[in-house]
């Protein structure tokens, strides 16, 4: 297969010491694998994620996302660009289709970026990882590269929000997505492709804000997947991760139960399908060890 | 009270719903709401909601400007947008929500302490300072801001989070001495405050 060259905006999350860097180390190690190169957009900044409206309102929040576009158009010139954080892709897609359909919002990004001399086109089409996988590399390529077939694991495939709305995956509804299943079957572990909180909402940004409105949620995430068998849970969000692993411990203390749920990326699942070091796959990342991923990799 | 709500008050004082349309991001598509009701239902925290959607959308019809404005419904929006994804004619409601939410806090009328109002701000101000999130410094803002007392209590709380972060490399306590950022935080807030102006002199200019 041809080298895939991707302008790539890794986001806030991913960098060194936050709280998903382990995303960003499997994400980087599955596209070596997959011979997918990442050109990363040169001094990007911040997209607002979600929460950011209610301080930045409408223009700067656009103008946020347009900045990254411009000087993705400007270095990496004719490349998709592509996220691999939820928000930072809605974002992205959200500021080029608003921009696009709304000439006087275009117009009005581009005089405040031509404050720093930057100059945005729109013409860049804005990706979701996952979507380079599904569309790309397919589930049979995949699959072809697997050395290590996850077997024996039964994995929910928990897809969250903004992967999967407002604009979702290509061939794929919205209520009830399939991609991350086959994602699990391609690496050779069990889906559950009835795992009924598979778009259940783990309150996002409110995590912080509402803590008790959004564990409620979060409870009900893990339940499930315990209630299907699962022995882990595998996602492609990075704010769904963190609040589904890290907040284990407070709602075991606060409803009595006695979650321990491994929450991974499909990035780590095929790092280590793929053959790749635990420490590669970024295991040493998790709040909650995923003890039979570290098994197979270090067998 | 501020001048701009005054001033707003006075402008539209027939119709709320022409304000919202003039003022409110995406406020153009109110109208269109057919009562329906399955915003309401997909909301994930909807029984939070003293108003959901649909009945924030017949309350600006029907001239109820202070109970919409005043009321925190629209800050309970998780962005999850299961209510865009089934909104049979298509209306862009976590947008609305949100431009309500932000004309809502432009106007002074949001409710006091209204948690995810404050966090909003304080992530928007925390990207603003370098162009990238400081986590660390997020985390204690929000554990902070209801003063020392509360932040201690907040800190206590959390503390074992914070350990298991910590241990995973995905917190770093360095970032309380400088951070990840762009080379030049001063160029991007120039654009941001151009794109400021830019929305505000809208707003004046429909005063």
């Amino acid at each position: 297969m041809a080298k895939i060259e991707l302008s790539f905006y890794p986001g806030c999350s991913s960098q060194k010491g936050a709280t998903s860097s382990n995303y960003l180390v499997s994400a980087q190690t599955m596209c070596e694998e997959l011979d997918i190169q990442l050109n990363e957009i040169p001094d990007w900044n911040c997209c607002g994620a979600s929460i950011g409206y209610g301080g930045g309102g409408e223009l700067p929040r656009l103008t946020l996302s347009a900045r990254n576009i411009a000087l993705s158009e400007e270095h990496n010139k004719g490349q998709e660009i592509v996220a691999t954080c939820a928000a930072c892709w809605l974002s992205t897609r959200e500021a080029k289709e608003r921009l696009h359909e709304d000439e006087q919002m275009f117009k009005d990004a581009n005089a405040a970026l031509s404050e720093a001399g930057l100059k945005y086109e729109g013409e860049a089409n804005v990706r979701h990882m996952v979507e380079v996988l599904v569309e790309d590399i397919g589930f049979d390529g995949i699959k072809e590269k697997v050395k290590k077939p996850l077997e024996g694991l039964k994995i929910a495939g928990y897809v969250g929000c903004q992967t999967n709305r407002p604009f979702g995956i290509a061939g794929e509804s919205f209520e009830n997505p399939m991609y991350l299943d086959n994602i699990v079957d391609a690496v050779g572990a069990e889906s559950i492709p009835t795992y009924e909180k598979k778009v259940q909402c783990c309150g996002g940004a409110l995590a912080f804000s509402e803590p008790e409105k959004s564990q409620e949620m979060i409870k009900g995430i893990l339940e499930a997947a315990y209630d299907n068998g699962a022995d882990m849970i595998v996602t492609p969000c990075p704010l769904c991760q963190a609040n589904t692993e890290i907040y284990q411990d407070q709602i075991n203390e606060k409803y009595g139960t006695k979650f321990k749920m491994p929450i991974v990326y499909y990035s780590t699942l095929m790092s280590v399908a793929f053959g790749r070091s635990a420490k590669d796959a970024a295991l040493d990342g998790h709040v909650i060890p995923a003890k039979q991923l570290e098994e197979i990799a270090n067998k | 009270m501020s001048d701009l709500n005054t001033s707003m008050i006075e402008k539209y004082r027939s119709s709320f719903l022409k304000e919202v349309e003039a003022n409110v991001e995406e406020g153009e598509w109110v109208k269109m709401c057919m009562q329906c009701g399955v915003c309401s239902g997909s909301c994930p925290l909807g029984k939070h909601w003293d108003h959901p959607p649909q009945e924030i959308f017949m309350m600006i019809r029907a001239n109820k400007r202070e109970e919409v404005l005043g009321s925190d419904s629209m800050w309970m929006c998780t962005s999850c947008y299961n209510c865009i994804a089934r909104c049979p004619r298509g209306l862009p409601i976590t947008h609305i929500m949100h431009g309500l939410a932000v004309y809502s806090k432009r106007l002074g009328l949001t409710p006091k302490k209204q948690p995810t109002a404050e966090f909003s701000q304080i992530f928007w101000d925390n990207l603003m300072k370098k162009g990238r999130v400081n986590e660390l410094k997020l985390g204690l803002s929000m554990n902070f801001k209801d003063g020392f007392g509360e932040g201690v209590k907040n800190a206590m709380a959390n503390q074992k989070l914070g350990q298991n972060m910590m241990k995973a490399k995905r917190m770093n306590p360095m970032e309380a001495f400088g951070g990840h950022g762009v080379k030049s935080p001063g160029d991007l807030q120039k654009i941001i405050k151009k794109a400021q102006e830019i929305e505000e002199s809208k707003i004046q200019a429909a005063k």
